[in-house]
């Protein structure tokens, strides 16, 4: 069976599972979300607290957490929503307009 | 050895059924499909098979009922008629887009409005782009080895789509016939098990099945059906050459009767073959050089080898048993013109919609056909095109 990673826009219809079937488990992380983006979040560390309040709040769990940190954004799957700088008690998220790269 | 019977065309399906042995049947009753499950649920309570035999509130909860169990990896069946159908046209499209190789079992009732239960083809024509591979039957032994066939043909992997097994509601579906049946154990090689290569449950892999399909992919998946359908055409010629071997009765795309020489021909789908064969019988004993095709396969439809059958026939009427209400034509009709169009020499074509909601179609009937298309071959005229024939007219009769 064709695997959820070996698909992408450019496959032929050969090369595509029967009915759009998606094989294998965890497959939402192959998906690229990010090129959806209109508005991109910008991380201030300086200003953040790690209080980890935006985390949670992600819908695409795009905000990496290790060792009770978060880390820069995931911007593979963040959408650009800007639900995280919304939830900011620190204002230490800020969006800015995507640029065409 | 070959078991000779009596059955309903209804107890010849639910018959059928019984020695697959499927996994689910998904059952919602209406006329005149009812008696199969209820036949089937004698079956199950009896324990003759292991099925799960599904009670459902509605024909689109059975038919996604079968969607589910199919996905699964199960073999699921169900029947229907009329409004039933109707009720199922959305997920009649999830089952074929989903390449869910569901067996239903059809028999043919006219739509509501106004009400009626009795036969013509327009449930199932109107399902017609759903995606399904259609199997249409004269008479309830067609109908039953129809079914027998159908699994191996929808399951194979090159085909993996849903198949409707179709026969006349009440003119088949009620009337008993004697029948030969298979023995269990040869039936049971010829379907043969069914194991997907992906499912939902049994398998370590895991799948997602059915998923939102964004523009960069759903043309791709249509294509993929598109070709299954080809495909399909492939696997039903195999299939019905295994069948004949285990059973030595022969089946194609459509039946050719007296077609050699045929000057004047009638494409017909369903019972009414059964009629129009006795009819052209009387006719060639008076040495008229009349001939029948009997459609078997409407989905695919065999467009070149119906071409290639009509080639050196001068007048052809193609009689639908339902009303698309285009204005100029029915469903087969449309159909058998198109495929006849790159033909170099075409013979003059009329329509003739006929049969609907059980209008009888009597031996004379045919006739009337065949008088039409050797008055036609007669003057070179075509005539009118577009023709009911059977009710009542203040105007003068084209048919």
């Amino acid at each position: 069976m064709i695997k959820a990673g070996d698909i992408h826009e450019s496959c032929a219809w050969q090369e595509l599972t029967p009915g759009g079937e998606i094989c294998g488990g965890g497959t939402s992380k192959v998906v690229k979300t990010g090129d959806w983006r209109s508005d991109l979040p910008v991380w201030e560390a300086e200003k953040c607290k790690q209080c980890l309040l935006c985390a949670p709040y992600c819908p695409d769990g795009s905000i990496p957490v290790r060792d009770g940190k978060r880390l820069d954004f995931d911007l593979y799957h963040c959408k650009g929503c800007g639900i995280c700088a919304k939830v900011c008690p620190f204002g230490a998220i800020r969006m800015e307009k995507e640029e065409e790269k | 050895m070959a078991i000779r019977e009596r059955l309903s065309g209804n107890e010849a399906v639910a018959y059928a059924m019984k020695q697959i042995n499927p996994d689910v049947f998904a059952a919602f009753p209406i006329t005149p499909s009812t008696e199969i499950p209820q036949y089937f649920a004698q079956y199950a309570a009896d324990g003759k098979v292991d099925t799960e035999f599904v009670t459902v509130e509605s024909e689109h909860s059975s038919m996604s009922t079968c969607i589910g169990a199919e996905a699964a990896g199960a073999r699921a069946i169900t029947a229907t008629s009329s409004c039933g159908l109707a009720y199922m046209y959305e997920v009649l499209y999830v089952a074929a887009s989903m390449r869910l190789p569901i067996v239903m079992a059809v028999a043919n009732r006219a739509l509501t409005g106004p009400i009626n239960i009795n036969n013509d083809h327009s449930d199932s024509m109107g399902a017609r782009d759903a995606g399904w591979i259609q199997l249409y039957a004269e008479n309830n032994q067609e109908v039953y080895d129809n079914y027998l066939q159908a699994m191996p043909i929808g399951e194979d992997k090159e085909v993996r789509l849903p198949v409707m097994v179709c026969q006349d509601g009440f003119i088949t579906s009620h009337a008993v016939e004697n029948i030969e049946l298979v023995e269990d154990e040869l039936v049971k090689d010829f379907v043969g098990e069914y194991h997907p290569e992906a499912a939902l449950v049994g398998k370590e892999e895991p799948l997602a099945v059915g998923p939102y399909d964004t523009c960069p992919y759903y043309m791709e998946h249509k294509v993929q059906q598109a070709e299954a359908m080809k495909n399909a055409k492939k696997r039903i010629i195999e299939v019905a050459e295994a069948f004949e071997k285990m059973t030595g009765r022969k089946y194609s795309f459509f039946e050719e009767y007296c077609m050699e020489d045929a000057e004047a021909a009638i494409v017909v789908i369903g019972s009414t073959a059964g009629t129009a064969r006795v009819e052209v019988d009387a006719l060639r004993a008076q040495g008229k050089k009349v001939g029948m095709i009997k459609v078997r396969v409407f989905r695919p439809f065999p467009a070149e080898e119906l071409a290639a059958a009509l080639a050196h026939v001068k007048a052809v009427a193609v009689m639908d048993k339902s009303e698309g209400f285009a204005a100029d034509g029915g469903p087969l009709f449309y159909e058998v013109r198109s495929a006849c169009y790159d033909l170099e020499k075409r013979p003059m074509m009329i329509d003739v919609v006929y049969g609907l909601g059980g209008r009888d179609c009597a031996t004379e009937d045919i006739e009337r056909v065949f008088n039409r298309l050797m008055k036609m071959v007669e003057t070179g005229q075509r005539g009118p095109v577009y023709n009911h024939m059977g009710q009542r007219d203040l105007r003068e009769p084209t048919v």
